[in-house]
């Protein structure tokens, strides 16, 4: 049972930061049908950012989290303007292909860059975990999971409540309507674009202390991302964040009952069976994002 | 037309050790010519199904894998305490089983994946390749995991008459290559060229008007999933018998991107863009080698595939034909008739 409350415990903080990556790609994949290969990059980016800040130029660890946010903000901004603005209307292999050359070479280039070996960043937190009767868990955890809740918060707010956030729902419904309505549909894509990228870019430099920082850690997280998409439905933000934790929980479990070796498997066991079983998400409500 | 140029092909790349005598670049244009199958079988599924198969190197690995593992034997455990022992038999059983293999599992993947398209048949054949890696790289019993299968034994020709042959030396191993990818390219231009090619084309171009003149739109699919994936698994195969050592890392995504890359660089839909494609793109290395790093080269493999997308959206192939074409009938556009000649796709 202590161990199952363990597992529970580390359901929650790798949730919200898996909330956040599934967040960004779901609000990409609804409203400009986008399969984004470099959201992955991105999560890398925003660890390597954090590494940069915190371990390179020696400021403070929460001044990194901002600034994380907004390189990752106009490295989306960049990609959106440079290379899916030109394709807009082509079909959908030609933009997720494009889409992977910008990742192979966005990787090469952080592998060409800081090389191969794992960095690690340096927290002010500290050492020993904050203990909680049966279960245990580290402060940089508990302050991961606080702050991928304010992003997923302020995300919902964005969405729900501010005039780009309507305009945005309009476009996700219906592309010609809202053109027509006043919105302006390329603005809208690459403010769409950008803030899906710094969702990555945060949840990057949130995990990246948690654990190691290396060139291909954003591989997984992209797939992870897609098991989340797939699981919670196109474009809705709601469904992320339980497929986020749905996604955590069931990594958990497989990591802790089955074979540490197939925590990764789970989020493709997870794709398949959903695409087969029910290919609209466990949460279908298509017809909006929000 | 189209025969000569096949015939002078397949004549200019058999003569190619003749000349070459390099073993660096024999051994290049060995390893790219078994990806150039691989490319072939996938063109098959992107280039004349429009499905893209982004899993498409589980059936390569999975060939790899099998045909490894029967020709050095296994002894596994079985649950209920039963253990399966499995004696090593001769590779070329190996190639075969590969071959019957792979396609069984192409049957299965397409049977479950196609019932979804676009974004999510893509996501779904990631994922397959993906867990197979993890089971490839889990299951060290079978597959000795990361530590991989060496010592796998080349491939022996059996020679009625004459006793057999080891295809041990680069040369044997470079027209064993030609010689399969030449089958695999008759046998895929055979099939675009039958009925069933054109009900394949026919769901490509529009699969609501494909199914209403009665093409079972799963049959078809599921069936050009089989035969892709078999000649993806007779690419693994031979594979695995030339450079005799397998680990997971075959099934990196990287290598269905590299395929991909060929089909889209040379023209999908087209029978010889695969070739071309994977003949430029298998060389590239080869040549970025002296004056590049790796990781400036993997950088300016995703520059040149942006570019080519950006810039030959077609690929190729079929842009080389239509100029041909032009210049030829002295006309601006391309006829339906013309493009359907080249197999090419028609501009969207």
């Amino acid at each position: 049972m202590n161990e199952f409350l363990q597992h529970l415990v580390n359901m929650l903080v790798l949730g919200g930061t898996y909330a956040l990556l599934g967040i960004g790609l779901t609000l990409i994949f609804g409203i400009m049908n986008v399969v984004n290969f470099t959201h992955g990059v991105l999560y890398t980016f925003g660890a390597y950012v954090m590494f940069i800040v915190v371990q390179q130029l020696g400021l403070n660890f929460f001044l990194a989290l901002p600034v994380a946010v907004l390189a990752g903000w106009l490295l989306g901004a960049l990609i959106e303007l440079t290379l899916l603005r030109p394709l807009r209307g082509s079909d959908i292999d030609t933009t997720m292909l494009v889409m992977i050359g910008a990742w192979i070479a966005m990787q090469s280039g952080t592998l060409w860059i800081w090389g191969g070996v794992a960095k690690s960043v340096a927290t002010p937190f500290p050492d020993a975990p904050l203990v909680l009767g049966p279960v245990s868990v580290s402060w940089l955890r508990l302050f991961v999971l606080a702050a991928a809740a304010l992003l997923i918060l302020v995300t919902y707010l964005l969405i729900n409540r501010t005039s780009l956030g309507r305009a945005m729902r309009a476009t996700f419904q219906d592309q010609d309507t809202a053109s027509l309505m006043g919105v302006n549909v390329d603005l809208i894509y690459t403010s769409t674009f950008a803030i899906g990228s710094s969702l990555a870019a945060a949840a990057g430099a949130l995990l990246g202390p948690v654990y190691v920082i290396f060139p291909q850690m954003g591989d997984l997280a992209a797939v992870k991302a897609f098991a989340i998409v797939i699981l919670g439905g196109l474009g809705n933000i709601t469904g992320a964040v339980i497929g986020g934790f749905i996604l955590a929980l069931a990594e958990e479990l497989g990591a802790g009952y089955v074979s540490s070796g197939y925590r990764d498997a789970m989020g493709f066991l997870i794709i398949i069976a959903v695409l087969i079983f029910r290919p609209t998400g466990l949460f279908a409500r298509a017809e909006r994002v929000g | 037309m189209r025969i000569v140029v096949t015939i002078l092909a397949v004549a200019a790349l058999a003569s190619v050790p003749l000349w070459l005598r390099d073993p660096y670049l024999l051994n290049a244009l060995i390893t790219t010519g078994i990806f150039v199958i691989g490319a072939m079988s996938l063109n098959l599924l992107l280039g004349f199904t429009g499905q893209l198969s982004l899993g498409h190197i589980a059936f390569f690995g999975i060939g790899a894998y099998v045909s490894a593992l029967t020709s050095l034997g296994f002894d596994i455990g079985l649950p209920g305490g039963w253990r399966l022992v499995h004696e090593p038999w001769p590779p070329i059983v190996g190639l075969a089983l590969a071959i019957l293999i792979a396609g069984l599992c192409g049957y299965f993947v397409g049977l479950l994946s196609f019932r979804v398209r676009g974004a999510y048949f893509v996501i779904v054949t990631i994922s397959f390749a993906e867990v197979v890696r993890l089971v490839a790289l889990n299951w060290v019993e079978l597959t000795q995991g990361p530590l991989a299968l060496t010592n796998i034994p080349s491939i022996v020709l059996p020679l009625p008459g004459f006793g057999e042959m080891t295809l041990r030396t680069k040369l044997q191993n470079y027209y064993l290559v030609l010689v399969v990818a030449f089958i695999a390219y008759l046998l895929i231009a055979r099939l675009v060229h039958s009925h069933f090619g054109r009900a394949m084309r026919g769901l490509m171009e529009n699969e609501t008007l494909a199914v209403s003149v009665g093409i079972d739109v799963t049959k078809t699919l599921t069936l050009a999933a089989v035969i892709s994936a078999a000649i993806a698994g007779a690419a693994g195969s031979l594979y695995a018998h030339y450079i005799r050592i397998i680990d997971p890392e075959v099934f990196a995504f990287i290598n269905t991107v590299t395929m991909v890359i060929m089909v889209i660089s040379g023209g999908k839909g087209s029978l010889a863009g695969p070739v071309v494609g994977g003949l430029i793109f298998g060389l590239l290395p080869v040549a970025l080698r002296p004056i590049m790093a790796p990781e400036a080269q993997w950088i300016a493999y995703g520059g040149v595939l942006i570019a080519i997308l950006f810039v030959l959206p077609r690929g190729i192939v079929p842009s080389l034909v239509q100029r041909f074409v032009r210049r030829r009938s002295g006309t601006n556009s391309l006829s339906p008739v013309a493009l359907a000649e080249t197999g090419a796709k028609e501009p969207a």
